[in-house]
């Protein structure tokens, strides 16, 4: 994709349409699915979807032009902000005598819990790479980043947000694993973790709190519930069979079986209708777009760039992983959406920030060749 | 934190060198990792979704199936029971109706109340449900309501969403034109219980809004009325809201069955017992069909449909009347002096003259001891026997033939004897002789048994049925058998049992008795070109000590019995006519007088009728109904619930009449009973609406 090849103008023939293309079928196939999903019309799912990611990818070029330095300069201050937000959700929760995830500023609804997802990579990203060399293997290497991302984590949990808050933790995690810290800590940390759970569970929560915990970790607790879900939406997938029932035959999504046909279950929604070539075309564009952000990632001039490319790769797997391991019954419920395919306005505005982060970084690639002076 | 502390001075103490390269490649190598789970997880994922839409496939595709498609049978239309012109008798009608399943109810209790408040049910009938429900068996379907009306069947439509377990169906319900006029006879139909389930694993006895047929003919016809079940296979909702229709089979109606009964005679009859409690039966001469077997009072099918509600079965059961007894078949009564005309044509086989003469004295010397007459009549003969009803002539001649002899007469025309007819049960009843006796008491027979059996006494019991048969044999000579449906044979005719200078001499006594100086002078039939010939019976039910027959509490006054047959020269129908407690046979030959009149001229029957029940107020079924408000109205609220089922009612309905028989068998055959001195005393009818509180049935219920 070299630049200036002629007919085609250099900021058009600059993008990188490897992953721009498969991901534009993706958000189309998505829109067919919540078509059908909506009853078999554009309304209210389909319309709305292909709206918003217009919207959004608008803003992912924009986010895709930003300058590193301008990137840099605003990463510990948009940290903050988001930081606020989630108190002030906390706050107004506390308020108003129930929990809340959601800010209404008046002219958007904002759930700060998902714009924290991608802050938090650029923020340990740009701490990392601010970061001497020497010091990786230090304590501040560890602390700092345990800090920046325990906060929003143990404020997005207490909303509460199971899955949000993993997401959260996940992203930072991988950028710390990439940034090179030992092996070791990340092995003994989940030791801990895995000892001072029951810990926390039993002596620091609340019963009401334990309940919530209790009721994420074991849905068939609620036995119309989630277990409930899961049934249907093997259903829904193993009858589409290989090729599926076709466009607007699903008759476990058009008949209220499975839950959430547009939102957590739209791969199974999906899948009854399309089948097996259906599901394999999702996971290919998946995996395109993932091995995309990982190359970019390498590619990578400097630490900065690396270390952000690597965790937004992170945030965008992590939602389509544990979405699509929930919808095929081998992880428990909880509330992932599917990138690019799920109804919602968040994780749109989530996944297309990530997306424009990993673009941005691929101009920044572009313009300043492998092997610069930038450390 | 301390162990992060310690992991980090370890890591100083023999860290490697870090430098920007060496963290470089630790980034590419991480990376690819990382690369590499995420590209073994999309593996694993891509092998998951192959596992599930390939190999369970198959399963799934059923569950979808399965949740998508909801199969109802539709129940079949029952078939309908037809008089012998062909007109209704049992019909189904268009209905709307709701029933419950009780294992999909969440609060069982609350949604009876919240369907009792939609529909409007009342309180006994809520109560009733809950027991109902309580000792159901879950699966089953109970019926809530049926008959409700388009704006009910809509307001409760539109509330299905969250109200789980509760089905509201269009469909039929039985309908009997002639409700308590037919009750005994046709039955009703019901919900299928659990025991009957158990016989019969059909799917569509489950099916709500489905009914078996619980007594009568409509439990005997069954199978042949059932029909076959519909289906319809329908798309629903999780939330069983039903998108449309896939495929509907239409169900087949059950085939009819056609009766023997004349349905207008049958009504007629029925409402012309009008207050008493007893049973009319008419059959043809020429064929044994059977046209009329009234048995009043009665109970309405139409309402029982929904099962026996506990107000209403506890009305009924005040009633000393028992109205849950068909009195056709399961009424026992000593036949009294009805058995007259058979057991002089006993004599005549055994050679006695019709000439020969007797005196009555006020009574006759039988062995050592005297035994009374209910009047003096001097010289008697055999037709004076009969017509006057003479009972010493009885008690001389059976003594000279021997009473073994009469018995085996009373056997030949019907007594003693089951008929092959499709009922659910009939009683036998009693021939009285030594060698029952010896069986039964373990006593020889006695001169007095004699005596007592010659003149339809003592031990001797027949139903109103059997009475029936032995007046069609003795009119028509002939072996006829009854019928009940059009599609069996006639049987009998072949048989000819009695000579016809016999058949001839007992036509012509009995037609002295209505139209010559006998004991039914009031029973002539109104027309000069017919006339029906007849004999009374007066049944003493206890002993003269206790009770005249004619006053005093009703349960001891006498049984008034006829038999009849018309016209008098060439017997077309015979039947007869039970009134229980009717203190004398004049409570029953007016009946069978007006039934007759009905019979050749239905006009002049119906005027007779109209004015009687303007008398009684209203027709029988009006009458019932207006009985049931004001008991509902008066004790519904003290009424406990009944658990019992149906099937429990009705065995306990025929075991009390088994015993009822047999204690009047106790009470009255131990000893010679001394005939009434008045037979044809007219005893006034019980009251209609209130039970004297004293005479109610003092056992319990349980």
């Amino acid at each position: 994709m070299s630049a200036g090849r002629g007919i085609i103008p250099d900021p058009i023939a600059r993008q990188p349409w490897g992953m721009l293309i498969p991901l534009f079928m993706l958000v189309a196939f998505g829109a067919a699915v919540l078509y059908s999903a909506g009853g078999g019309g554009w309304d209210p799912y389909a319309s709305q979807h292909v709206i918003r990611f217009v919207v959004f990818l608008i803003m992912a070029s924009i986010i895709a032009s930003l300058p590193r330095d301008f990137v840099k300069l605003m990463t510990y201050p948009a940290y903050v902000v988001v930081l606020i937000m989630l108190f002030a959700v906390e706050l107004m929760g506390a308020l108003r005598g129930g929990s809340q995830r959601w800010l209404d500023l008046g002219f958007m609804v904002l759930q700060p819990s998902e714009l924290m997802k991608p802050v938090i990579v650029v923020t340990l990203a740009h701490f990392y790479a601010a970061l001497p060399v020497g010091l990786i293997g230090g304590w501040r290497a560890l602390l700092v980043p345990a800090v920046f991302i325990g906060m929003p984590v143990g404020l997005v949990l207490l909303q509460p947000d199971l899955g949000t808050s993993l997401a959260i933790a996940f992203g930072g995690a991988v950028v710390m694993l990439l940034a090179g810290l030992p092996l070791r800590w990340f092995i003994g940390g989940g030791v801990a973790a895995a000892a001072l759970a029951p810990v926390v569970f039993f002596f620091g929560l609340q019963e009401y709190q334990q309940r919530r915990v209790l009721t994420m970790f074991n849905p068939e607790a609620d036995a119309l519930g989630a277990g409930y879900h899961i049934t249907q939406s093997k259903i829904a997938i193993g009858s589409g069979g290989i090729f599926g029932k076709g466009f607007n035959n699903g008759s476990q999504s058009h008949l209220q079986y499975l839950p959430e046909p547009q939102t957590d279950f739209v791969f199974a929604t999906m899948a009854e209708e399309w089948g097996l070539i259906g599901g394999l075309f999702v996971l290919a564009v998946f995996s395109i777009i993932l091995r995309w952000g990982l190359k970019v990632a390498r590619d990578s001039r400097d630490r900065f760039s690396a270390l952000l490319a690597g965790g937004m790769v992170a945030v965008i797997f992590f939602y389509v992983a544990v979405n699509l391991l929930m919808v095929m019954g081998m992880a428990p419920v909880v509330g992932i959406p599917l990138p690019f395919m799920s109804h919602g306005g968040s994780s749109m505005l989530t996944n297309m920030i990530c997306i424009g982060a990993l673009m941005m970084v691929n101009s920044w690639n572009r313009k300043a060749p492998r092997g610069g002076l930038t450390s | 934190m301390k162990r992060f502390f310690t992991l980090k001075t370890g890591v100083k103490r023999r860290g490697p060198l870090v430098n920007a390269s060496s963290l470089k490649n630790t980034f590419d190598r991480r990376a690819v990792v990382i690369g590499g789970i995420q590209g073994g997880v999309g593996v694993l994922l891509a092998l998951r979704m192959g596992y599930l839409s390939i190999f369970e496939s198959e399963k799934y595709r059923l569950e979808s199936e399965s949740n998508r498609v909801n199969l109802t049978l539709i129940p079949p239309r029952r078939g309908w029971i037809l008089d012998r012109n062909g007109a209704p008798l049992a019909s189904n009608r268009a209905d709307f109706r709701v029933d419950v399943i009780p294992e999909r109810l969440a609060e069982p209790e609350a949604m009876i109340d919240r369907l009792g408040e939609l529909l409007d049910l009342n309180d006994a009938r809520i109560a009733d449900l809950k027991t109902e429900i309580a000792a159901s068996r879950g699966f089953a379907p109970i019926e809530i309501a049926s008959g409700l009306d388009y704006e009910q069947f809509a307001a409760l439509s539109v509330r299905l969403p969250d109200m789980q377990g509760v089905v509201p169906q269009r469909g039929f319900s039985r309908f009997y034109p002639t409700a308590s006029s037919v009750g005994h006879l046709i039955g009703y139909v019901g919900p299928a219980n659990a025991e009957e389930y158990e016989e019969d694993r059909n799917p569509i006895l489950i099916t709500p809004g489905y009914k078996i047929g619980k007594d009568g003919l409509e439990k005997q016809f069954e199978q042949r009325l059932r029909g076959v079940p519909g289906a319809r296979r329908v798309e629903v909702t999780a939330g069983g809201r039903i998108v449309r229709d896939l495929e509907t089979r239409d169900d087949i109606q059950g085939d009819p069955v056609r009766l023997t009964i004349d349905g207008p005679l049958q009504d007629y009859a029925a409402r012309r017992i009008g207050l008493e409690s007893g049973s009319v039966v008419v059959m043809d001469c020429t064929t044994g069909d059977l046209l009329c077997m009234a048995s009043m009072p009665s109970f309405d099918p139409n309402s029982f449909s929904d099962g026996i509600g506990s107000v209403e079965y506890s009305m009924l059961r005040d009633d000393q009347r028992v109205p849950l007894r068909n009195k056709v078949l399961k009424g026992l009564y000593p036949p009294g002096s009805t058995v007259k005309p058979m057991h002089c044509m006993a004599f005549l086989q055994a050679g006695v003259s019709p000439e020969e003469t007797i005196t009555c004295g006020g009574g006759r010397r039988i062995g050592n001891r005297f035994f009374n007459c209910w009047s003096n009549h001097g010289r008697v003969d055999m037709a004076k026997a009969i017509y006057q009803s003479c009972d010493s002539y009885f008690y001389h001649f059976a003594q000279q033939i021997g009473f073994d002899r009469v018995a085996a007469m009373a056997r030949t025309c019907g007594m003693g004897q089951e008929f092959p007819l499709p009922v659910t049960s009939q009683f036998y009843g009693t021939v009285p002789t030594s060698e029952w006796k010896f069986n039964k008491f373990g006593r020889e027979w006695q001169p007095y048994d004699t005596v007592n059996a010659s003149i339809g006494q003592g031990y001797y019991l027949a139903s109103p049925l059997q009475l029936a048969v032995t007046s069609a044999r003795l009119a028509s000579g002939r072996h006829v058998m009854p019928r009940l449906t059009l599609d069996t044979e006639p049987e009998g005719f072949d048989q000819v049992d009695f000579s016809s200078d016999h058949v001839e001499m007992i036509r012509r006594a009995m037609s002295d008795v209505v139209n010559g100086p006998g004991t039914a002078g009031r029973g002539r039939l109104p027309f000069d070109d017919i006339q029906m010939a007849g004999k009374t019976g007066t049944a003493q039910v206890v002993s003269l000590s206790v009770s005249d027959g004619r006053s005093g509490p009703w349960k001891y006054r006498d049984h008034g019995l006829f038999t009849f047959f018309a016209p008098v020269d060439n017997p077309r129908y015979a039947g007869a006519v039970v009134i229980e407690h009717g203190g004398g046979s004049g409570a029953a030959y007016p009946i069978a007088r007006d039934v007759m009149t009905f019979m050749f001229d239905p006009a002049k029957g119906l005027e007779a009728l109209r004015a009687l029940e303007e008398q009684w107020g209203g027709t029988a079924q009006q009458r019932l109904e207006r009985r049931y408000a004001a008991y509902a109205a008066e004790r519904g609220e003290t009424v406990p619930p009944s658990t019992r089922r149906d099937e429990a009612i009705f065995d306990r309905v025929e075991a009390e009449a088994r015993l009822e028989a047999e204690q009047t068998q106790e009470s009255v055959g131990e000893d010679f009973v001394a005939p009434r001195t008045n037979q044809t005393a007219v005893g006034t009818p019980p009251p209609d609406s209130a039970v004297p509180a004293g005479t109610q049935d003092a056992e319990s219920d349980e």
